[in-house]
């Protein structure tokens, strides 16, 4: 940049923000920046555990993969190949430098490397979490709000029925009845989901309206009530009163006086529910034979392949951390006194 | 009065529901009328269901409540028989509130502006732009600084007083024909109420609005209002101009709520002896909040605070919001921990924390805080929240204990069987005597007050004072008694501290605190309490060294 043309930038800057805005946009800045730190922290705290926890599973590595037959010494030559013969804090560090460079190891069951075990699952999963949570966040925040909107009314009340039978009923449940009634009596779904033959929307959409509808159900409910809880307790404060002291309708109040203030509470439930999207939904994905990620640890733990399970657990804890975290900024953002 | 009344409320009666479902009935048939361009006050002590009046002339009753019958009329309006959605045209535009607490009324997320003008954008009543316009001019007229840009500001950004102006102009931007004021000076200060005050009435006189005026205090209704409405319990007690009420009361409850305003002149216990060792002596004391750096809190309340306190003689500390009284009882008490200075009690060194301290010191030096409801722990009862300090300070256990704490509550003037309740089961009177109680147990020397009288209504916060000279009298107590309201320092003080910004601006004597007073920060502070006097608010204004004062705020 030139000299002329920097300097024109900083009086744009300067004219955009006032002195006391640019001030507040700074403290945002560090708000923001120690909202991430504390993130990575987490991630950094949550790898440590996961290595040493996967050390302490049961049975030795090497053994395992030669099975009972092997000779003694086949094992000690396999374990001082795998370098499972050096300090586990060793080992902790070079995979935690391998995780930064995104090499996340080769796994022991296949000798395939875990990125490419993992990408074609993680792309399955996100492409069902994303459908999932398209539908499921503009229902229940539709639900949530207008359940609080008309609290006490029918309306209110058939929510409440719907989300607490939904709660209870256990997702197998709702998936299995989903099976036996879409696609065993009324043949309008394909009882399997492949990921993979998946030619036209219209085939998209039968192949992932099963699991969805059984996700949406799992995740909605707690979005609802939170939802729900969030608005009812702002509309109870005076400023709404006020509002409708003024003149204002029921709608106006909601939406522009009490729903504002609940962003930050909604936010964390939304993300706190769609975290589960993502490594919680083993049951969904084996009922529909569905290729994801949640699986893919499950069988990792099966065949004790422990740079695919910790590959797997760190993907899960990232996602549900980015989650967090945004939920975090949303409600700074929100909210001008953080702001 | 030949011409038509504006509002007109006839026989109201409006029914609540309790928690078990049962019926009560909380307005029981009132009924006042408002002249046009008259100021009306509603007055009573919490309870008297003055707001829940204030309310209905909106066609609003908070959760619970309902108008059971009853006519209200303002203008050619009949409130009591209209339509959610013709009430929400009316809101607004016929009749507009300010609230008791702007702070909370106000829209923490939203621009001051957007709130200020909603009502002209709900109904439709002018451009953005001339809306905005009209609102500065407000601002101007209620005497806000920066009428242009304080609209741009979040509500967290500007002060209580600011604040509640802002509510008024909100309230006037839809030209209503009523205003209801629903305590709108009690949560501020006295130095900056009477600048609300002064702008609420200069506003409303120019323009003709009639006005409701809700409050518990006397002094305030009498600059504003024309005629008073006294309430208790729901009904009407007395209804009369300004004067007649507060010269020539006819009802006894009128002159109850009267006499708890008379100045009681406070007549010193204790026997000033020269040599005399103090009961506290605090020297150069700092104190303040947030993380340390250096060895000194980043917030920094309390700077160079000295005083005595003499055995049998009570202190008191005034002083606005933020000029850290409270914050001097904390360190004194050992809640807060200073980072200068020290205190001596009986001439021995006070441990700057609670846990530098002996049983002794904490024993002989007790506190109680402002809010009964946050002090006392609701899921005890009142006998284990008074058998604490006893186990813990004096040891004692089974019929002993049981036989002291009915001792205590004799003391503070309440049955024995109060001991099985919750504190949930009391009323806020009863509440602050447990509190005072809780204190006493520990046979203490010194009672820290954190205006304990601040959160009741008048006659009973008259009471408490009552028990405390009682108290004092028996026990041979000391006060250090905190507060923002002078009549009460006045009533039981023997010295007064006066505090700005964390510094003691001067000490004076308690009965000629108005004659004595020499800084000019204790002069506005004494000038400003309102009196029993419906002239008080133009004669001060007339004083150019009051409003010379004022203007150097």
């Amino acid at each position: 940049m030139q000299a002329g043309q920097a300097v024109l930038f900083w009086k744009v800057l300067r004219r955009g923000f006032s002195l006391r805005q640019s001030f507040i946009s700074l403290y945002l800045l560090v708000q923001v920046s120690k909202r991430l730190a504390i993130a990575l922290l987490t991630l950094v705290i949550v790898s440590f555990a996961v290595f040493f926890a996967t050390e302490l599973l049961p049975g030795d590595v090497a053994q395992i993969l030669l099975g009972q037959a092997a000779t003694p010494e086949a094992v000690a030559g396999l374990r001082e190949a795998m370098g499972l013969n050096e300090p586990a804090f060793h080992r902790f560090l070079f995979w935690l430098i391998g995780l930064t460079h995104g090499d996340l190891g080769i796994s022991y069951a296949n000798n395939m490397p875990i990125a490419e075990l993992i990408h074609g699952r993680l792309t399955n999963s996100l492409k069902l979490a994303g459908v999932t949570t398209l539908v499921s966040v503009p229902v229940s925040l539709f639900l949530g709000i207008g359940a609080a909107m008309w609290r006490n009314s029918p309306f209110d009340r058939m929510v409440s029925v719907l989300t607490i039978s939904v709660i209870s009923v256990p997702e197998f449940m709702v998936a299995t009845l989903s099976v036996l009634i879409f696609a065993v009596w009324l043949d309008w779904l394909p009882a399997l989901s492949f990921g993979a033959d998946v030619g036209s929307f219209s085939d998209m959409l039968r192949a992932y309206a099963m699991p969805v509808i059984t996700l949406s159900c799992v995740v909605s409910a707690q979005m609802i009530r939170m939802t729900r809880a969030a608005v009812i307790e702002t509309i109870n404060t005076p400023y709404v009163e006020m509002a409708l002291l003024k003149g204002a309708s029921r709608t106006r109040m909601v939406l522009v006086h009490a729903l504002p203030n609940a962003l930050g509470p909604i936010a964390n439930a939304v993300a706190l529910s769609l975290s589960y999207l993502v490594g919680g939904v083993i049951i969904v994905e084996t009922i529909f034979n569905y290729p994801g990620v949640a699986k893919l640890m499950v069988d990792a733990v099966s065949t004790r392949d422990l740079p695919l399970i910790q590959s797997c657990a760190m993907l899960f804890c990232v996602s549900y951390l980015s989650l967090i975290t945004l939920a975090d900024l949303i409600a700074i953002l929100s909210n001008p006194r953080l702001r | 009065m030949t011409e038509k009344p504006h509002v007109s409320v006839k026989d109201l009666h409006v029914n609540a529901r309790t928690d078990s479902g049962r019926m009560v009935e909380i307005i029981k048939g009132v009924s006042f009328d408002v002249a046009p361009g008259e100021m009306v006050a509603l007055i009573g002590e919490s309870g008297s269901g003055k707001t829940t009046i204030a309310l209905s002339l909106m066609g609003h009753t908070r959760t619970g409540c309902h108008i059971a019958s009853g006519d209200i009329r303002v203008g050619d309006n009949a409130v009591t028989s209209m339509t959610s959605r013709q009430l929400a045209a009316f809101r607004g535009t016929g009749v507009a509130y300010v609230p008791q607490s702007a702070a909370a009324a106000f829209n923490p997320s939203k621009r001051i502006i957007d709130q200020v003008i909603e009502i002209t954008v709900i109904h439709h009543l002018m451009s953005r732009s001339k809306a905005e316009t009209k609102a500065v001019e407000l601002f101007r007229a209620l005497g806000l600084p920066n009428p242009e840009t304080i609209g741009k500001r979040y509500p967290h950004q500007v002060s209580g007083g600011q604040l509640q102006r802002l509510s008024a102009a909100m309230a006037l931007i839809g030209d209503p024909e009523l205003v209801i004021f629903d305590e709108p000076t009690t949560a501020l200060d006295v130095t900056t109420q009477i600048e609300v005050l002064r702008a609420f009435k200069s506003v409303m006189a120019k323009k003709g609005i009639s006005g409701v005026y809700v409050s518990h205090d006397l002094a305030v209704v009498a600059q504003v209002a024309n005629r008073i409405v006294v309430l208790r319990g729901g009904e009407v007690q007395e209804e009369g101009d300004v004067d007649q009420i507060l010269n020539e009361p006819a009802h006894d409850y009128t002159k109850d709520l009267l006499n708890a305003f008379k100045p009681a002149t406070h007549v010193a216990q204790g026997q000033r002896e020269a040599d005399a060792e103090p009961l506290l002596e605090v020297h150069e004391l700092y104190a303040g909040y947030g993380p340390t750096k250096d060895g000194e809190p980043v917030a920094k309340v309390l700077k160079d605070v000295s005083f005595k306190l003499e055995r049998g003689r009570n202190l008191g500390v005034i002083g606005e919001s933020g000029s850290g009284k409270s914050t001097l009882a904390r360190a004194v008490a050992g809640i807060l921990k200073p980072y200068r200075g020290y205190a001596l009690f009986n001439g021995k060194e006070l441990g700057a924390g609670i846990k530098d301290r002996t049983k002794e010191q904490l024993q002989k030096n007790q506190i109680v805080f402002q809010l009964a409801d946050t002090a006392l722990n609701p899921a005890h009862s009142i006998e284990s929240i008074l058998a604490r300090p006893l186990a813990f300070y004096h040891g004692l256990r089974g019929a002993k204990k049981e036989r002291r704490v009915i001792e205590l509550l004799d003391m503070v003037r309440l049955p024995a069987n109060i001991r099985h309740r919750l504190p949930e089961e009391l009323s806020g009177g009863q509440k602050q005597r447990i509190n005072l109680a809780r204190a006493l147990a520990a046979e203490p020397e010194l009672i820290l007050c954190d205006e304990i009288t601040s959160a009741l209504d008048t006659v009973v916060a008259a009471a408490i004072l009552d028990l405390l000279k009682e108290l004092q009298r028996e026990l041979s107590l000391s006060y250090m008694f905190i507060s923002h309201d002078l009549s009460t320092v006045e009533a039981i003080c023997d010295d007064v501290l006066v505090m700005l910004q964390g510094e003691v601006v001067e000490a004076l004597p308690a009965s000629e605190m108005s004659q004595k007073a020499q800084h000019p920060y204790s002069k506005l502070l004494i000038s400003s309490i309102p009196k029993l006097d419906t002239g008080w608010l133009d004669r001060v204004d007339a004083d150019p060294v009051f409003a010379a004062q004022m203007a150097d705020r």
